[in-house]
């Protein structure tokens, strides 16, 4: 297809002056308009064929095509060169080094619990997206979407379920991701830092499904949201009925509790509120906080092991850099 | 022996993930331990024979000389995640078509539901309600939690034990993080599920939801007990007491870490202590506050006008 290109340029190249310019069309004054037609005619029995066959040949090895050029920067076949670009040069898989530690990728190690967090918040992003064209955000309307959703939408039924089922998944496998860490001491020098980003996605899981719990506006979700946002009554300071509140002017339209709830109990207000927080405000910074959290993972040093054991005695010694090399 | 109510409590299509995530983490605890113990011989092996420490590869997999440290991301780990998400799709696939998610009625404010249970994961939180009142458990111990986590990298002193499984190397802080995460935060929430009942009281697996039963209890207070009966002195021995509390638990901690963590304990800086110290006896109090609810109906030990704890 590379070469086609090349020679319908050279035949734009001939033909537009023809067409357009006064000069050439002076000195071919002389040649009749059915000599023209006629020579173009038999130049179709020999540049066409010939054309057919180049394209004929060329499909035979698609790889060659500008098309699969333009979106693979790179060959397939199997050199260690070729294994790393298609790493590196795709913007997907970038996040991975090129190399990797030949134990790190053994299960018994990380559990691979960052990663399925991760799939299950690309699994929720995409139901949750699928349900949010089905679902109003109003008292009227949001508890009779979930029952429409449920025997009438074509596949509704199984979307829900998928999306609550990751939910708790990914709460469990954030607890377990968490739990790896810490066993592997990998929150340890220099990834300090990333711990933190970490503690805060936990956090935001957590109150991701939160908010979503209320949505479906049936009793279940209200009476945990009730029990939920009660606590913030009681907030120091800022609750109408935590230590202090009082005195500070607290009362129930006024404290903590009525900003989240956008009213003194849970109703419209705190259903729209939910909403929003679950389907735009959470996961928008979740997103980004998970950007940090990957970045830092390379910059830090990759994956933290598995590492050479270390002996009590080396405890205080630098393990790399110079002044490990020079004793 | 109620089967019926045990099993509509198991089956809560909600409750299901905390049935499984009682195998998992029995699962997983198990082959943390499995490689910690391994590494805790070769260490123990490598600390004897300082030879072989010097020419071993230090990790307990095979290793010969000439074997590639490294290995391509493509295909040797992108083949394992691919097959992680495919199990992942299959499971969650399989979990909704046969398990629906939980629809009740529609919202109704006039209707309690009794019990009304928080998200399963936040059980932990409302079974302390029983123990503290809401300022504490609903704000100031996720706020702890929360922040407690956090600094864990600043104030763990230990360089010991990272990127590998162990035990030996740091007895501590898995035990400390194994406290805080199986027994206060899992097992809470195991009890929120499976043991609070109408009430929030407490029904034994297998025992019927009794909605009308009543339960005697007198709580006292613990300056009741010592005869203190003005609101002054009430204020002034709680804060005696809670204040007792950290600095007389502080100072255990401080011998207890001088004596057998020596190492960790001198490369700590003196802000690293007192935080450690200050969220470990935090954490110690949640059980002691329930044993003393538990054995001796003591509700509150600080009254003041504003905040009781």
């Amino acid at each position: 297809m590379a070469d086609e290109s090349k020679s319908g340029g050279s035949n734009v190249s001939g033909t537009t002056p023809a067409s357009g310019s006064n000069g050439r069309n002076g000195k071919n004054g002389k040649v009749g308009l059915v000599e023209i037609v006629k020579d173009d005619l038999d130049s179709i029995k020999t540049e066409i064929p010939a054309k057919v066959k180049e394209q004929i040949d060329g499909l035979k090895d698609p790889t060659k095509t500008q098309v699969y050029t333009s979106i693979f920067r790179h060959k397939h076949d199997d050199t260690p060169r070729n294994r790393a670009l298609g790493v590196l040069s795709n913007v997907f898989l970038h996040l991975h080094p090129a190399k990797i530690n030949r134990d790190a990728v053994r299960y018994s190690y990380t559990w691979g619990m960052g990663g399925i967090t991760f799939f299950l918040f690309i699994i929720l992003t995409y139901t949750g997206v699928l349900l949010m064209f089905y679902y109003h955000p109003s008292k009227v309307q949001a508890f009779r979407d979930v029952l429409y959703l449920e025997h009438d939408v074509p596949f509704g039924k199984i979307l829900r379920n998928m999306h609550r089922w990751a939910a708790h998944l990914m709460v469990i496998a954030v607890w377990l991701h968490m739990f790896r860490v810490f066993l592997t001491g990998s929150y340890k020098k220099p990834r300090e830092f990333n711990w933190n980003i970490g503690v805060l996605l936990l956090v935001f899981t957590l109150l991701l499904s939160f908010t979503g719990y209320l949505l479906p506006d049936d009793q279940l979700g209200f009476w945990a949201v009730t029990v939920g946002t009660n606590m913030a009554r009681a907030t120091p300071l800022l609750g109408h009925e935590g230590p202090f509140g009082p005195q500070l002017g607290m009362t129930p339209y006024n404290d903590v509790r009525f900003g989240l709830l956008g009213g003194s109990i849970v109703d419209a207000n705190a259903l729209l509120r939910s909403y929003i927080w679950h389907c735009i405000g959470i996961p928008i910074v979740a997103s980004v906080l998970m950007i940090v959290h990957f970045w830092r993972v390379r910059k830090d040093g990759g994956i933290s092991g598995p590492a050479p054991v270390m002996l009590e005695e080396e405890a205080d010694k630098p393990r790399r850099g110079p002044k490990a090399a020079g004793e | 022996m109620d089967w019926r109510q045990l099993w509509e409590i198991c089956s809560a299509p909600d409750n299901v993930p905390i049935v499984a995530l009682i195998p998992l983490l029995i699962f997983y605890i198990y082959l943390a331990w499995k490689q910690a113990h391994a590494n805790d011989q070769l260490i123990a092996q490598l600390e004897t024979d300082p030879a072989m420490a010097k020419t071993h590869h230090r990790k307990t997999w095979p290793f010969k000389q000439g074997w590639q440290k490294e290995v391509h991301v493509w295909p040797f780990l992108l083949r394992v995640e691919f097959l992680a998400a495919i199990i992942i799709t299959i499971v969650l696939m399989v979990w909704s078509i046969t398990l629906n998610a939980p629809l009740e009625e529609p919202a109704n404010p006039n209707l309690t539901m009794n019990p009304a249970k928080a998200p399963w994961y936040f059980l932990g939180l409302q079974e302390m309600l029983v123990y503290f009142d809401p300022w504490i458990a609903g704000v100031v111990m996720p706020t702890l939690i929360i922040i407690g986590l956090m600094v864990i990298p600043y104030i763990d002193t230990n360089p010991l034990g990272s990127g590998y499984y162990t035990w030996k190397q740091r007895k501590f802080s898995i035990s400390a993080f194994l406290f805080g995460f199986i027994i206060m935060w899992v097992s809470m929430i195991l009890i929120g599920t499976f043991i609070r009942g109408p009430g929030w009281q407490w029904f034994w697996p297998g025992q019927t939801w009794d909605h009308n039963r009543l339960i005697y209890e007198v709580n006292r207070d613990l300056p009741d007990i010592f005869g203190i009966t003005s609101n002054l002195g009430k204020g002034i021995f709680g804060a005696i007491v809670v204040g007792g509390y950290y600095l007389l638990g502080g100072f255990v901690v401080f011998s207890l870490f001088r004596r057998y963590m020596a190492k960790d304990f001198k490369r700590m800086s003196l802000l690293q202590l007192g935080i450690t110290q200050f969220l470990l006896l935090t954490m110690v109090a949640l059980p002691i506050k329930m044993s003393i609810r538990l054995l001796w109906h003591i509700k509150y030990v600080w009254i003041t006008p504003w905040f009781n704890i």
